[in-house]
């Protein structure tokens, strides 16, 4: 038996010894599983289209990146899911009846030039799906704001163009939005469900929390983005969100904070884009600030910008600032405290 | 009971104690030789007193002190010193090593008894533990003497005693409370006594609950101990965790738990110093848990200090065709083995073998992706993240202005690390590149 114990093959290496369960593959493909039912309602409300715009941004997104690595003599991490995932969010970012080379053109902008240039996951400095789509509405303005009707219909090629709530809010105000419902209830349950025009994955408020709920529960995310970011919009919405019809001038604290939470990229940007963990600070505390931070540049583009939407936008710029806050807002270390009675 | 206590962030790992929990302490058999290293503690070596050729018994002095922060070592058989040399040790160093050749006799020295040892005198106790060469068996292996002679501007008002055992696997701690709670309630009052303390605690992990029924009769009677239900959680019985958690008291960065006024013991420490206290006995041996589902039979054995671990690993059955890592002390932060040919020495707490089926390669991982999840875990409310990167690009000024130097390498950070960095070896090298 002595002898036997050594002929084994010893093993050694540096504590632990035991490791946890996670990794990055697990958490990145549950991501992407909870974008489903985001992606079902999106099918659901904008025909095949959507599937076949989306599932081209994934397709793209995991073949420039598997090329990139492959060609540069580097190990694919394709497997990982953050490739799929950044193509994901990217087609669910996108109009429903966009050309075909926008998602080829997005996915490499998202995929190569923010992530793979950059050192590839966890050295890139801005979400991957949010540049790629920055990049397409800057360059194919036009193509980007085409908005069709969600029919609820499986085969709805047919269906018209509209303007997105937010953009009806912005150019002809809130009432005009209301009646175009019908009454406010209508307006708060169509969006609520997602039966509203807008980015394909972006609309259907209960798909998302659906999604989101998910990862809340296994703690991939936790409630310091998200809520800063909607609390504060909705408190900004609340605040200068209601404008008299007759002058122009802001009527304080009279404004829909209902709207703008259901409304536009909102919940999609907070639970799913502002919460990646490469581009977003990584101390709770800092995670705060940043939401706050995106909720006051998405309301300030909304009320005061040249666009309907400011969630992009918001993210993006928060991204700058996310190592800077890192730097500066520290987790409250043990035994910090000066001098202790005894 | 009360309610469990405990400290701030942490960790939840399989602790798999049930493999030896229920496991009798037995001795284990003599050996027929021992390698004692002359260095199994915190501080300066001892200095060998022994030659080549001459008889020992067991019990008498092998190595003798030499500094203040320093601790005798002893033979734990009787025989012929055989050898002395480097040899190697369970922390990888090759250390110094007397090699007694046993005469299968187990002759003794003689023991002197105190009947009256709580009537000892402070420096009387202070001397019997420190010539029974007592050192921290929790595994830090701090000469104990030391830790029981604070400097003169800190006041000491509370002994804690460390029963957390929170590294998983495991058990010996756990079966000496719950097979000899009687000397570790009398060993802890010997601790308060040499501290002039009046305030004594003990600290005990809610998944232990024979043990903390045990301890908690067997201090009945004493108003001035207290036992405390820790809640189940690693690094719980980490000294600034477990004072944080009994006595509410932070011990500051880059301090030792007597700035707070607090000297914790482990549970074997303090049997070892009622032994030695009470009957003379040296540590000449320690109870060891051998577990894992790469040992045939998982044993608690008590072995003489500088038993080869080969020696013990046999009469637990051996290794099984599983076994693919071998570690002394706990799966957090043991070190991981080459050979089994190295002595179990003060500090070692458990050989744990690892089988194919709970061993995690960790040789592969990849860049941090900033999830958080170990500043979630951090005891030390340290950022483990930013730390190993800058460990990684070699920013070592970086890492040490971001107290790197807190970091007691507890391996939170990496057990729950996605990208599986190796957190622990950032946190060394780092360490190792910069000044404290």
């Amino acid at each position: 038996m002595g002898s036997e114990a050594k002929t084994h093959e010893l093993v050694v290496s540096v504590s632990p010894h035991v490791r946890g369960k996670e990794t990055v593959g697990r958490i990145m493909w549950t991501v992407n599983l909870s974008l489903l039912p985001a992606f079902i309602m999106s099918v659901y409300y904008f025909g095949p289209l959507a599937a076949y715009v989306t599932g081209l941004c994934v397709l793209s997104s995991v073949f420039f990146e598997h090329l990139y690595q492959v060609s540069l003599k580097k190990k694919t991490t394709i497997g990982d899911g953050s490739a799929f995932l950044t193509g994901l969010l990217l087609g669910l970012n996108l109009p429903p009846t966009v050309p075909f080379y926008i998602p080829l053109i997005g996915s490499i902008v998202a995929v190569v030039i923010t992530k793979l240039l950059f050192g590839g996951l966890g050295y890139n400095i801005f979400n991957p799906a949010l540049i790629g789509r920055a990049f397409l509405l800057i360059s194919f303005p036009k193509l980007l704001t085409v908005w069709s009707e969600p029919t609820a219909k499986f085969i709805a090629l047919d269906a018209k163009t509209t303007a997105t709530p937010l953009g009806i809010l912005k150019e002809e105000g809130l009432n005009q939005l209301i009646a175009v419902f019908g009454d406010k209830m209508t307006l708060y349950k169509e969006l609520f469900m997602g039966h509203t025009a807008g980015s394909l994955g972006e609309t259907s408020v209960i798909a998302l929390l659906l999604g989101a709920a998910i990862l809340l529960i296994r703690g991939y995310i936790t409630w310091h983005i998200p809520f800063s970011f909607l609390g504060t919009v909705a408190a900004l919405a609340w605040i200068f969100g209601a404008k008299d019809i007759e002058t122009g001038n802001i009527i304080f604290f009279a404004g829909d904070p209902v709207i703008h939470l259901f409304s536009g990229g909102l919940i999609l940007g907070a639970f799913f884009m502002a919460t990646d963990y490469v581009t977003c600070p990584s101390i709770r505390k800092g995670q705060i600030f940043f939401g706050i931070g995106c909720g006051a540049i998405t309301m300030l583009i909304r009320l005061k910008g040249g666009f309907p939407e400011g969630v992009m936008f918001a993210i993006l710029l928060m991204n700058c600032f996310a190592p800077l806050i890192d730097r500066n807002v520290k987790s409250k270390m043990f035994g910090a405290i000066k001098e202790q009675k005894k | 009971m009360s309610k469990a206590v405990t400290f701030e962030r942490g960790i939840h790992p399989a602790y798999n104690k049930e493999l030896a929990s229920g496991k009798t302490i037995t001795a284990a058999k003599l050996p027929g030789r021992i390698v004692v290293p002359v260095s199994q503690h915190i501080g300066a070596p001892a200095k060998a007193i022994v030659h080549i050729g001459d008889e020992v018994k067991r019990g008498q002095v092998l190595g003798e002190t030499s500094g203040f922060v320093s601790s005798p070592v002893h033979s734990s058989i009787s025989g012929k010193v055989i050898a002395i040399a480097d040899f190697p040790t369970a922390a990888g160093r090759m250390v110094q090593s007397i090699v007694v050749e046993g005469d299968g006799r187990d002759e003794a020295v003689e023991f002197k008894e105190n009947p009256d040892y709580l009537n000892l005198s402070v420096d009387e106790i202070k001397t019997l533990i420190k010539d029974a060469g007592i050192v921290g068996m929790g595994g830090a292996a701090f000469p104990t003497n030391v830790k029981l002679s604070p400097p003169k501007e800190k006041t000491i008002d509370a002994v804690v005693i460390n029963g957390a055992e929170c590294e998983p696997y495991l058990t010996a701690d756990h079966r000496l409370m719950v097979e000899h709670p009687n000397d570790v309630v009398e060993g802890l009052k010997i601790i308060m006594k040499s501290l002039g303390v009046s305030e004594g605690h003990i600290g005990i992990e809610e998944n232990k609950p024979d043990a903390l029924e045990a301890i908690s009769s067997a201090a009945a009677g004493e108003s001035s101990i207290k036992v405390w239900p820790l809640e189940i959680k690693y690094p719980q019985g980490a000294e600034k965790m477990l004072i944080k958690a009994v006595k509410g008291r932070e011990v500051p960065s880059k301090g030792l738990p007597m700035d707070v006024g607090v000297v914790v013991q482990n549970v074997g420490t303090a049997i070892a110093v009622y032994e030695a206290v009470r009957y003379g006995k040296p540590l000449i041996e320690r109870v060891v848990t051998i577990t894992g589902k790469g040992i045939q039979e998982p044993k608690n054995l008590l072995v003489r200090i500088g038993t080869l671990m080969s020696e013990v690993v046999e009469q637990c059955g051996g290794l099984t065709g599983g076994a693919v890592k071998v570690i002394a002390g706990g799966p957090m932060m043991g070190f991981a083995q080459w050979t089994l040919d190295v002595p179990v020495v003060k500090g070692t707490s458990g050989i744990l073998v690892l089988s194919e089926e709970e061993y995690v390669a960790s040789d592969e991982y990849s860049a941090c992706i900033r999830c958080g999840s170990c500043i979630d875990v951090c005891p030390m409310g340290l950022n483990p993240s930013i730390l190993s990167i800058y460990a990684e690009k070699g920013f070592y000024e970086d890492a040490k202005d971001n107290n790197l130097f807190d970091c007691f390498e507890c391996g939170s950070c990496a057990y729950v690390c996605p990208a599986k960095r190796p957190m622990v070896q950032f946190m060394r090298l780092a360490k190792s590149q910069v000044k404290p």
